[in-house]
Formats: structure tokens, sequence, C-alpha cells
């Protein structure tokens, strides 16, 4: 048994026969049969790979591969480029042969992209893999072809590569060279499939071999034991039977060992998302952004679009409860009939019901759909970035005038509760006075670790810096728990925080009433609530 | 000749995808593009020119513009980089 460690892309196994793949590697001689001749074989050349790009990114597309259509879509603009184009022209001029003077052009743009820094560093292996293409066309060569479940050990996977594979026999694959960043990683993480790249060594021997892929700790077994196997098959059926626990939490209580019952709710961003919220046993729907309408739009969402997309929601949930959350829309999240002004700290900027009680027209389409639908089930509406008691209040009253207004026009619409998002350091500050006004409070991490640290959460470079398990933002957790509960108020939190395990003891003493998480976190917080014993 | 400065907000920096839509707003313009970062400049048309500015998050470009219908094309222009990039 051979292991090799290198570095994984996704956590998860594989097993197979190996199947070693080596791009075939051309020396071309310099010489060609004359520029016009080599000409007009390119020229069928371009035309061909033109064509098999578009019909690769065809498939894609029909996938849903969206990433992988636009990585097929530079390649066609690099196959195009007349920088390239002329670089390959300026050979076959000096009476080279068309495949010499493909990979040449490519390879000198190539080097030019692996003097530069990280991300453009990668683009050297699409324009190489643009070349190899040409060169498959000119010399009439194939790529990989699987014929029985396969993994795939290769020096490196060009996305022209990958995408021809045969995914239902793919099992999974490993790179001598590579990168996490890569198109290669990029397309199998979102297929799924176990990989390891930068493995430093891999052999032609392996071929036919059988391997195991150990996603979790980033290395390959060749010929793996009996035991390894026997052994993996455990972890693979206590996998399964796990899974299976799980599931069988899927309609008990969220209690605690000693009877505390908290509420987890899951987190959506669309009405496409309601199967997989019945699905994960969700008590309910702690946020519901209703940015979506406002995205995937070219014109403001009309009364009636959003009364049909909040209708679709509430009936399919009832009688659970589904708090939607006005759009929290401002210059990172924009749309272009909005016209909103660039600004430098969208952050810190026009935002949530900043720009709602800005734009009190936009703001009170939304409010009169929301009410409208209040009737059809378990509503809920929450207000974003709130960090005065006065915008509270001014919602609270543009909400009463749609009330009035749709009461006047004879159409019934109740009173559904009222919340708000505690994400800001104000929010928590003054929880009190907030929490005099509402009915219950849901925390955004995400937004309240931004602000409380002062770290732009946009820039990745942070990423070392953001910690939302920080004192100062678990003590504001506490802060809006306490003041929250002194006024009558629920609070909830519905942050990626929510869904930590090793926090939700912390939580629970805290006295957070409810979480809410990614429908697939549900049933795992549900197992960790199950699991705690606050008496002790 | 018309002309806009621009610093490049996004953490990739004029990565392949956005450079691949410019190239493709700039080829249906009337105006001739061109992209300057310090002492280079590349036309917008070329997507490996583009590529080789290797222009980073937090560096300005200077979009220029020349043609007929400069002022719509300009506009255009802004509106993609603001979004985009």
């Amino acid at each position: 048994m051979t292991q090799i460690h290198g570095t994984s892309i996704l956590p998860g196994f594989a097993v197979g026969k190996i199947r070693f793949y080596r791009r075939e590697e051309h020396v071309f001689s310099r010489r060609g049969a004359g520029a016009g001749a080599e000409r007009a074989r390119l020229e069928r050349a371009y035309a061909q790979t033109g064509e098999r790009l578009g019909r690769l990114r065809q498939r894609a597309l029909e996938a849903a591969g969206e990433e992988e259509a636009a990585i097929l879509e530079i390649h066609q603009m690099l196959l195009e480029d007349e920088d390239f184009r002329d670089g390959v022209e300026e050979l076959l001029r000096q009476g080279c042969l068309a495949e010499y003077a493909v990979q040449q052009a490519a390879e000198r743009i190539a080097r030019t992209f692996e003097e530069m820094d990280g991300y453009m560093r990668a683009r050297a292996a699409d324009i190489r893999d643009v070349a190899a293409g040409l060169v498959d066309v000119l010399r009439g060569t194939g790529g990989l072809e699987l014929t029985e479940p396969s993994i795939v050990v290769a020096e490196d996977l060009a996305p022209s590569e990958t995408v021809r594979l045969d995914r239902s026999l793919l099992l999974g694959f490993i790179t001598r060279a590579g990168s996490p960043n890569g198109h290669a990683a990029i397309l199998a993480r979102g297929m799924g499939l176990p990989g390891l790249v930068q493995c430093g060594e891999i052999s032609e021997e392996w071929d036919g071999k059988l391997a195991v892929i150990d996603g979790y700790n980033a290395c390959v077994y060749v010929d793996p034991d009996p035991d390894l196997l026997e052994r993996l098959k455990e972890r693979r059926e206590e996998e399964t039977r796990r899974q299976a626990r799980l599931r069988a939490l899927k309609d008990k209580p969220s209690a605690t060992l000693d009877g505390r019952t908290i509420l987890v709710c899951a987190n959506i961003g669309s009405p496409a998302d309601v199967d997989a919220v019945l699905d994960s046993g969700a008590e309910g729907v702690g946020l519901f952004r209703s940015e979506f309408l406002y995205l995937n739009s070219t014109a403001a969402p009309t009364e009636e679009e959003q009364l049909a997309a909040y209708r679709r929601v509430l009936e399919a949930l009832a009688p659970r409860k589904v708090v939607i959350r006005t759009c929290d829309l401002g210059a990172d999240k924009r749309a272009d009939y909005l016209e909103l002004d660039r600004e430098d700290n969208p952050a810190l900027g026009c935002r949530g019901v900043r720009l709602c009680l800005t734009r009190r027209e936009l703001f009170k389409t939304q409010l009169r759909a929301l009410l409208r639908a209040n009737l059809s089930g378990n509503l809920a509406v929450m207000f974003p970035m709130i960090v005065s008691r006065w915008e509270l209040r001014a919602c609270r009253e543009l909400l009463a005038e749609c009330r009035a207004e749709l009461e006047r026009a004879g159409v019934p619409a109740g009173e559904p509760e009222v919340g708000i998002m505690v994400e800001t350091p104000a929010a928590a500050l003054c929880a009190d006075e907030l929490a005099e006004e509402c009915d219950f409070f849901s925390i955004g991490t995400n937004d309240l670790t931004q602000y409380i640290c002062a770290l732009d959460r946009q820039n990745a470079k942070l990423e070392p810096f953001f910690d939302p398990r920080h004192p100062a933002v678990l003590r504001a957790i506490q802060m809006a728990v306490e003041a929250g509960h002194r006024h009558g108020c629920r609070v909830g939190i519905c942050g990626e925080l929510g869904a930590d395990p090793d926090l939700t003891e912390t939580f629970l003493r805290m006295g957070v009433d409810e979480l809410s998480v990614p429908p697939g976190s549900v049933l795992p917080l549900r197992k960790a609530v199950r699991e705690i014993d606050l008496s002790r | 000749m018309t002309q806009f400065s621009y610093t490049v907000r996004d953490p990739l920096g004029l990565h392949a995808r956005p450079a691949g839509q410019l190239v493709k707003l700039a080829r249906g313009l009337s105006s001739r593009v061109e992209i300057g970062k310090a002492d280079k400049t590349a036309d917008a048309r070329r997507l490996i020119a583009l590529m080789e500015l290797n222009v980073l998050q937090g560096e300005t470009v200077t979009v220029s513009v020349e043609g007929t219908q400069e002022e719509a094309d300009l506009q255009a222009l802004r509106t993609f980089f603001q979004e985009n990039l």
C-alpha cells in the first residue's frame, strides 16, 4: 500500500480503479509545408476548435454548470484573441508548421501569465489548454475517455479535459500539480467529487490499481490494505448511520435533556428553497431574504409579483412561522433600475432600512405585499440595519399606513409580528429601547462581527482577522438576549454563527430562543441541542 | 477623446470573467476603447492584452474612449466598471 498526501478539495471518500491519464506531449519540427498550406490547415482548425468549445459550453450550460460554461466562454475568446492569432501568423510567415506555431505563440503568452501572482498565474493553464485543443484538432487526436468507473490520475487536468469526461464514470481525481483554486478543482467541487491536487508524486504504474481517496485527511492510498478497506467501509457505514440517526430527528422537538425547548429554523433566499425547508425538518423560517425579488429583475418587483412569492412560501410552510426580512439592498447589492450611487464604503452606506426610508414608495410596495400575504400563513416582518428607535418607529408607521390604505380599499391584512435584525453595535447597545417597540430580535452575526470589530468582511485579505467568536461579539449577543427578554421580546440568531455546534450550549445558556441556519444544518443542530443538559 | 479613472474593488482584480465581459462590451461599442495602467495600455477588445495588464484590487486604471459616440460609450463603460469591478 502506498500513501501519498496532497491538498484536498472536498471532504469525502472515493474508492475505485485508477485510470492514469497522460496528455499527449507533442514535439513538432519547426518547418511546415509553407505559409499558405499551414494557414489553410489552421483556419479549419480554428473553426473546428471554436465549434467544439461552443458544444462543450452548451453542454456545461445544460448541466447547470454556469461556472464551467463561463470558463469555456473565456477559452472561446482566447481562441479568437487577435494577439494570440497575430503571434501564430507571425510564425507561419516564417515558414513554421501550424502545430509548432500554435504551441509557441501560446507558450509565450502563458509565460507572461506565469510571471504574475496568484490568480493570473493560473490562467497560463487556460491558454495552454486552448493551444492543446487546437493541436488535437490539427493532429486528429482525442482526449481522455473513460470506459468504467474510475479515479483519474494526471499531471494536471485542463478544463476542456474535465468537461469532456463522462461524469457518471468519474469517481474522483488526483493531480500532481494543479491548485485548489484551479478550474479542475472548482469543477470537481461543483460536482461534489473528492479530489486531491498538488500530490507531488504520481506514477504511471498506478494505472488499473485500486485506490482510496480520503478527502478528510487529504491523502490517497494506492493498493489499499484489506484492513484499510474494512475500516473505510465502517466509516462509510457510520456516515450512513449518522445520516439515518439525523433523519430520525426530523419530527422531534429541539429540546435539551433537561427540557428546555428552542426553535431550530431555516434561512432561505427564494421560494425555490421551500422544499429544502420541508425536507430539513425546520420548525419555521427564521430568515427569508427578500433581495432575490429585486436583484433578479430589470425593474422593481410589483406588489403582485411580491405577493405571489410570499404567498407561495407562507402557504407551503403553514402553520410554521416565516420571518420575511424587508429588502436589504445597498451599493453592494444593487440593481440597475434603483440607480444607486456608487459608494466607497457600502457596508456603512445607504442600505437596509436607510434605503427603504429614503425610497418610501419602493418600501411601501413591499409592505403592502407582505400585509396582503399575511393571511396566507404565519408571517413575521423583520427590518434590517436598524440602529435607532426612530427608524423602527418610522418603519412601523409606514406599515400602519399601508394597513390603513388596504383596509380602506377593503383588502384584509391583519397584523403580523414585527422584529428587527440586531446586526449593529448601536442596536446591541440600545437593545432595551428597541425591544420596547417590537416583538422579536434576530441577531445577524456576520454583520455584527464586521461592525463590532471594524473589519470589512468583503476583503479576503482580512479573513485571518475575521472572528465571529470574538468576545466582544459574544458579549453583544448576550446584551441583546438579556435586553430582549426584559421586554418580552423573543431573541434568535440567524447568522452563520448559529450553526456552529461548539457554541450551541453557550447560546442556550445565554437564553437564545431560536437558531436559524441553512436547511442542511438544521438536523445536526437539533441533534446538538438534544444532547445538551443545562441543569449541569 | 474622453476618459475616466476607476479603482478596481474586485478582490481578484480585472480577472478573466469580467475581462471577457469587457471585451464583449467593447466589441459592441463604436468607439475605440483603451484601458491604461501606469505606462501600459491595452485595447479593450483584446482579452489577452487586458489580462496581461495584471490589474489587481486597489489599482487604478484609465479608460479612454475615442469615437463619434464617446459620451454614450463612456457612460456604458462606467456603469460596467461600477457594477462588475
